[in-house]
């Protein structure tokens, strides 16, 4: 079955204050959707409920993945559904080394006695860490421990090319990335279209638009996707900012959740 | 029965400690040493580690003495043999409750003029060594639990090694306690001579058969670092919860001299740790790494010292505990570091991670520093398991339970990875999985 990714009515509050205002967007396998929007205005809140962030209570909505609402399930169902987020912040975690941590997630995925065998685990790993021109002693790292911004970066479409995930989740991937980073991470993302996964990339700037090509382009403001279209909308965008959408629109204050 | 309870608050007399040691024919001057600590300890006070009540804890079960017979390795206990190394290499003591039971060292070593046998034995066949420094490192009149324990040590582990000569393969024990009535006070004293190298490995352990009164494991080790050697001391403590694991253990470092502490305390009863390093010698250097899991309603104190004499001593200090349940810990680090000790330096570092909010963990890094041209420096934390990480490890697929796995290993393996032994680290592993997994 080719996947299907259908968020509808998504509220969601932190501290008790909403940030997300009735989100709907609908992500079909093969589809790259892109969310920009001003600072402060919810597209990290909208990935972190998707995921399942236990700081943030979704007040109503659901989000279908092929006919399963993930908002009922634990982050780590989520994630074994098929859900995978790069976060705009990935955590630092000592003591834990990237291999170990990936393939305790890889083997989270199988069957208790049917765990990925080592040297096929470390073929796949270093494969994949090739591709991103990541240094082979990034495996043994700590998990993200003093990573440099563009390795976190890099470590976090490591991960996402390891699990194969059905709707992947991009919080400001470019973020932090040198021209070459950028152009490797985004060609690790290309790797990964297909028609069984779908994409949400969050993003303020064209330059990654430009290697990965949306097919949907949309707009978030006030907690509120405000206006969508193709990737003709983020260019005008880059050339132009936002107060054309704001004036349009008749928003003054696009943040969201500010006292 | 007032007779009874004078027995209780003294446990040790000089009528008794006499009569046992003529009867075991130790030496005269070790009898005497005994007779006068047991008259010590009657009018001395407990030590008083900060925020814990040693003296509140049931420290006069201390047993009675139990002759041990000599057997072979086949002959002792599973319990024992599931921790036999299997790169001992011939070089393994022993001690079941009040004595030793087995002793082996290669011919290479014996003919190289290394000694490692029980100190009971070496009292008696190498008095002049054991004389001369027998509680020279921990003064015998300390406070009531120094004098107590010269006054009644059995057992025990004692091991000399030349000048110049590097003992390669580990020298490692056993100590074993699986009878509670039993006395169970093993004292170790190692001296490495100049230019010297050991490692020396223990494992502390209960048997099945121990765990039906209250115990003691009454402990010391003194450890006399000659200019130029170097010693690694590693021990694993892992009792049941019926015993109170009281261990002191000192080391004297002489010029250029080193010793490494490894210290894993996976105890299951209340426990007194007490490792400290006495930097008398110029570019002399200590570094201990300390790992404790606390579980249950358990009592700990876990102090790691150091003391700069020597002009350009070094002392590291790393100390990790994992705490559970209501367990309780008090974790304090000294360094100290005296006048004249010019370009001293002394790091240490406390870590807890609490996993329960009943448990309980306190971090107390102290520097007392009388010298103006040193370097020092402390830091401590106590936390709980970060939520942002749990969230993090469990959007890739893992499960809760297994995400604190492995943060809670992750706190660990900075000071377990840097254990240079590698079957001292495995223990570590085994027994950390128990203690987490139970
Ligand atoms: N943990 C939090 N505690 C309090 N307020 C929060 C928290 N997380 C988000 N907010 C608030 O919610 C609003 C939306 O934040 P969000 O991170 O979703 O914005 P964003 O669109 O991703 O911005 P940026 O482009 O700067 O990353 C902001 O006002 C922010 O301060
Ligand atoms: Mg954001």
């Amino acid at each position: 079955m080719s996947t299907h990714f259908k968020i509808e009515g998504l509220k969601a509050a932190i501290e008790g204050k909403e940030i997300l205002k009735g989100i709907n967007i609908e992500i079909k396998g093969g589809e790259i959707h892109a969310i920009m929007g001003p600072n402060g205005t919810g597209k990290s809140t909208l990935a972190s409920a998707i995921m399942g962030h236990p700081k943030y209570e979704v007040t109503s909505g659901t989000a279908l993945l092929n006919g399963e609402d993930v908002l009922e399930m634990e982050v780590d169902e989520r994630a074994r559904a098929g859900m995978f987020l790069a976060m705009q912040y990935p955590s630092e975690i000592a003591g834990v080394t990237n291999s170990d941590f990936l393939r305790s997630a890889i083997n989270a995925r199988r069957e208790e006695g049917s765990e990925i065998s080592l040297i096929k685990f470390i073929r796949q790993m270093e494969g994949k860490m090739k591709e991103l021109e990541m240094n082979p002693e990034f495996a043994h790292r700590y998990l993200n421990e003093g990573f440099s911004g563009g390795e976190k970066k890099r470590n976090e479409i490591l991960q996402m090319m390891m699990l194969d995930p059905k709707i992947v989740i991009l919080d400001e991937i470019d973020s932090g990335l040198d021209i070459d980073a950028l152009r490797i991470v985004a060609d690790g993302v290309n790797s990964m279209r297909s028609e069984d996964r779908g994409f949400l990339i969050i993003t303020h700037y064209q330059r990654l638009l430009n290697y990965i090509t949306p097919d949907y382009v949309h707009v978030m403001m006030q907690g509120r996707i405000v206006k969508s279209g193709g990737p003709e909308l983020a260019q005008r965008l880059e050339a132009e900012g936002y107060d054309w959408v704001k004036e349009e629109l008749g928003i003054v204050d696009e943040t969201v959740g500010q006292a | 029965m007032t007779h009874m309870s004078t027995q209780l608050s003294t446990p040790v007399s000089r009528q008794t400690v006499e009569s046992l040691s003529q009867n075991k024919q130790e030496p005269a001057w070790l009898t005497e040493l005994r007779a006068e600590a047991a008259d010590q300890s009657e009018t001395l006070e407990w030590p008083k580690p900060e925020k814990v009540r040693i003296d509140r804890w049931n420290l006069g079960a201390l047993g009675v003495y139990k002759a041990q017979k000599q057997a072979s390795l086949a002959e002792l206990p599973e319990e024992v043999q599931a921790i036999v190394p299997e790169d001992a290499s011939g070089n393994l003591l022993v001690q079941r409750n009040s004595g030793a039971v087995y002793r082996q060292l290669s011919d290479e070593l014996t003919a190289k003029g290394v000694i490692f046998t029980d100190l009971e034995t070496a009292a008696r066949d190498h008095a002049d060594l054991v004389q001369q420094y027998l509680f020279t490192a921990i003064p015998k009149d300390e406070d009531k639990l120094t004098a107590t324990h010269a006054a009644l040590w059995n057992g025990g582990v004692f091991i000399y090694v030349p000048k110049n000569i590097e003992v390669e393969i580990p020298l490692q024990a056993i100590l074993f306690q699986d009878d509670a009535e039993a006395s169970f006070a093993p004292h170790i004293l190692l001296v490495a001579d100049q230019f010297s190298k050991v490692t020396y490995v223990d494992y502390v352990v209960s048997g099945a058969e121990g765990k039906s009164a209250p115990a003691v494991h009454h402990s010391a080790a003194e450890v006399i670092v000659k200019a130029g050697a170097k010693v690694t001391f590693a021990t694993v403590h892992h009792l049941a919860d019926n015993v109170i694991d009281l261990s002191l253990r000192r080391a004297v470092v002489d010029n250029d001299a080193s010793i490494e502490w490894i210290i894993g305390d996976l105890h299951d009863g209340n426990l007194l740790s007490d490792t400290k390093s006495v930097l008398n010698g110029n570019g002399s250097t200590s570094d201990a790494k300390v790992i404790s899991i606390g579980t249950h309603s358990q009592n700990m104190s876990i102090t790691t010292q150091a003391v700069h004499w020597g002009r350009s001593s070094d002392s590291q200090m790393v100390t990790r505990a994992v705490m559970r349940d209501q367990a309780s810990a008090i974790i304090n680090g000294i360094t100290k570091i005296e006048k004249g000790a010019t370009k001293a330096n002394g790091e240490q570092t406390e870590r807890v991670l609490m996993l329960s909010p009943k448990a309980r963990g306190d971090a107390n890094p102290i520097l007392l520093i009388d010298e103006d041209d040193v370097t020092a420096g402390h830091a401590a934390s106590v936390g709980q398991v970060n939520a942002e990480q749990i969230y993090y490890l469990m959007s890739r697929g893992i499960s809760r339970a297994e995400a604190e796995r492995l943060i809670i290993y992750g706190f660990l393996a900075p000071v377990v990875s840097d254990i240079p032994l590698e079957a001292v680290r495995n223990q570590l592993n085994r027994l950390i999985e128990g203690k987490l997994g139970s």
